[in-house]
């Protein structure tokens, strides 16, 4: 177990990118991104986010993340003070080794978001035999 | 999570000293919010955002992957202290980590509260990764209408 107090680290904002049609802020989820013999995993925070309005979009091997968050307040509620914004969240990653498409597993639980993607299984290697005329 | 009430000065030991710098701190900071403007980093984790309405006043924070079991809340006079741990389970095997932006650690936070609060009357929800403490405010505190009278 580790004894270290965590440290506050502010919410990096995605870079723009076109226009956006839903208003607020949009913010880089923090991610960790490992491999397995089988499959490559990715586990992103997304606090606030619900399981329904998460987007994973994998094409080719360009893989968007993106969730969308409620209002920050419910009816009738005046922000007193506030120390950090909340806002949707997208993430693009360019992936290095072939993802089986039809094998890609998303968990949400906790505002954390869960992805394996399974790796397309590599062409074995054969050896061709040479005819001989 | 367990909801605990203290009644004001009870707090032993070494972290006692601790908790009243960071709640003078807080009382400090607490001058330095602004609803509209940049959100004010006090630097302890975690970030909370402080809202009211006609009865209630909310406390919020983003706690991604923490555990509900893994929280504490006290209400201690006009403190209220979140304190818990977030555990980023360790992968099986050998793995190999292409990036790691995700910690894992504990965290105490002591806030100063705008009023007292109706120590029966607090709800806790932990919903998303967002942790809500909704707490009564007394009648006293709360808008009143005054009747002008007619002499």
């Amino acid at each position: 177990m580790t004894e270290k107090e965590l440290q506050v680290k502010a919410k990096a904002e995605a870079p723009a990118k076109g226009e956006r049609v839903r208003p607020g802020r949009v913010f880089l989820p923090a991610v960790d991104i490992f491999e397995t013999p089988e499959a490559l995993v990715l586990v992103a925070d997304m606090p606030g986010v619900p399981a329904d309005k998460v987007t994973v979009d994998l094409r080719d091997n360009q893989l968007i993340i993106s969730g969308e968050v409620g209002p920050p307040l419910s009816q009738g509620e005046t922000m007193v003070g506030q120390e950090y914004y909340t806002g949707d969240y997208i993430r693009e990653f360019h992936l290095g080794s072939l993802i089986d498409q039809g094998k890609i597993e998303a968990l949400m639980k906790d505002g954390v978001l869960r992805l394996v993607l399974a790796k397309v299984e590599r062409a074995k290697p054969r050896k061709i035999k040479v005819k001989t005329a | 999570m367990p909801i605990i009430f203290r009644e004001p000065g009870l707090t032993q030991g070494p972290l006692r000293e601790l908790e009243q710098l960071q709640r003078r701190m807080d009382r400090f900071f607490q001058g330095t919010f602004s609803p509209e403007g940049s959100p004010w980093q006090v630097g302890v984790y975690p970030l909370v955002n402080l809202s009211e309405d006609r009865d209630h006043i909310y406390v919020r924070a983003e706690l991604p992957g923490v555990r509900a079991e893994d929280l504490e809340i006290t209400i201690q006079d006009l403190s209220l202290i979140l304190r818990g741990e977030r555990k980023i389970a360790s992968e099986e095997k050998q793995v190999n980590y292409q990036r790691r932006e995700r910690e894992s650690g504990f965290f105490r936070r002591v806030l100063a509260l705008p009023s007292r609060v109706h120590p029966d009357k607090v709800e806790a929800t932990f919903k998303d990764g967002v942790l809500t403490i909704k707490l009564a405010k007394p009648e006293e505190v709360k808008p009143r209408k005054i009747k002008v009278k007619v002499a």
